[in-house]
């Protein structure tokens, strides 16, 4: 893990919190039936944040900073599909976005903590 | 009339001070008394500075050709050696302004302080095993803190010095692991006076061990070994128990245990707040 760089470092964390969280869903009856399109969303919408955190992990070194940014991403990506309407036309903004701030923040220090950082360059 | 007991002293100084005739220096003062010479402050006249220099009490110039072959931070740069008219041996070198490591360890310094300190020390050997050479007399007394926190190692041993028995190797100084075994003692008693910590006290007995064939084999594996400490892994030498394996592991994984946690309450408080 510590060979690769932080942007596939975020995209793997990414890829699994997102899933479990998704999955997590279940103990939630009234979204059961929408599970399979639930785990793809916010699959993504961890890819998408651990890209995204891994990208600023490759620039800035602080372990703080790299949890306040992956969790204000993991925030916003949340609040973009908890707007989105659900099947059964309802929102859960509460179910998705405390959950995906947390995951956010988490993505956020793993990407600090792991992977290479990018190589310095001297002008 | 009778004289005071400084001033008698003072007169055996006086008396003793060495014929510095030919060289640039002045003395100022006696700052410490060995086994081998006799350490003064001292002015160099051309270049304006003040250094320390060293006459030794034979005319042995074992010691200062022994340092000038070690150009690192840790080790004290020698600036000159020459011959008294007495035929002495004396040289100077850098006046480090600090505090020795036995008054230093005496202070309030803290566990992390400490261990840079002995770190520091184990580098500059590590550094002068690598070419070939042995201090053989390594004690709190030969190591100096400067104001800075800067750290030198003096008093570079030579063959036939016997070094201090609670510092010194039960094999006397054979090769790099009594030098090992002086290290040992210099973390055990760096860590003298604090709440004791297992794994440190077990990597001092290690490289304290009677048999050189147990010590650490190395000062690179000593100093390996210490850093483990502090990054929170395991160390060779103290066998922990499983609980104590756990609790290193979550003191080194605080924050993600936390996130981890926090994600894990804010799943149950949303089921049972919003119901089934």
């Amino acid at each position: 893990m510590q060979a690769m760089n932080k942007i596939l470092v975020g995209l793997i964390f990414g890829l699994v919190l997102g899933a479990l969280d998704g999955a997590t869903a279940w103990f939630t009856p009234a979204v059961r039936s929408m599970m399979t399109s639930i785990m793809i969303g916010s699959s993504v919408k961890g890819m998408v944040v651990g890209i995204l955190a891994g990208w600023y992990a490759r620039r800035v070194q602080s372990t703080a900073k790299g949890i306040a940014v992956g969790a204000a991403l993991g925030l916003l990506f949340a609040f973009l599909v908890a707007a989105m309407p659900s099947e059964n036309g309802q929102h859960y903004y509460l179910e998705i976005m405390l959950p995906g701030f947390v995951v956010g923040a988490i993505i956020g220090f793993l990407t600090q903590r792991m992977g290479t950082p990018a190589e310095v360059t001297r002008k | 009339m009778e004289l005071s007991d400084p001033v008698v002293q003072h007169l055996r100084e006086v008396v003793d001070l060495p014929d510095l005739t030919g060289t640039r220096y002045e003395i100022e003062r006696e700052i410490g008394r060995g086994g081998m010479g006799v350490v003064y402050a001292a002015r160099d006249r051309d270049l304006d500075r003040r250094v320390a220099l060293k006459v030794m009490d034979t005319a042995f110039e074992g010691e200062p050709k022994l340092i000038a072959r070690l150009e690192h931070p840790g080790v004290v740069p020698v600036y000159e050696t020459g011959l008294l008219p007495g035929g002495r041996v004396f040289y100077s070198m850098k006046l480090v302004a600090g505090t020795r490591m036995d008054a230093f360890l005496e202070s309030a310094a803290s566990m992390a302080e400490r261990l840079r300190v002995v770190q520091r020390v184990g580098e500059a050997l590590a550094f002068a095993h690598s070419r070939g050479v042995l201090h053989r007399d390594l004690k709190p007394q030969n190591v100096m803190v400067g104001a800075f926190g800067e750290v030198y190692v003096m008093d570079w041993g030579v063959e036939g010095v016997a070094g201090t028995p609670a510092f010194r190797a039960p094999e006397g100084p054979c090769d790099a692991r009594s030098d090992v075994y002086s290290l040992g003692a210099l973390l055990k008693l760096a860590l003298d006076r604090l709440k004791p910590v297992p794994q440190l006290l077990a990597i001092a007995e290690k490289a304290m061990s009677g048999s050189p064939a147990q010590r650490y084999p190395d000062m690179a594996a000593l100093l390996a070994e210490i850093e483990r400490y502090q990054n929170g892994f395991a160390v060779e030498a103290y066998a922990e128990s499983p609980w104590e394996t756990g609790l290193r592991y979550a003191r080194r994984n605080a924050v993600l245990l936390w996130l981890l946690a926090a994600f894990v309450t804010v799943k149950f408080l949303l089921f049972f707040l919003r119901g089934r």
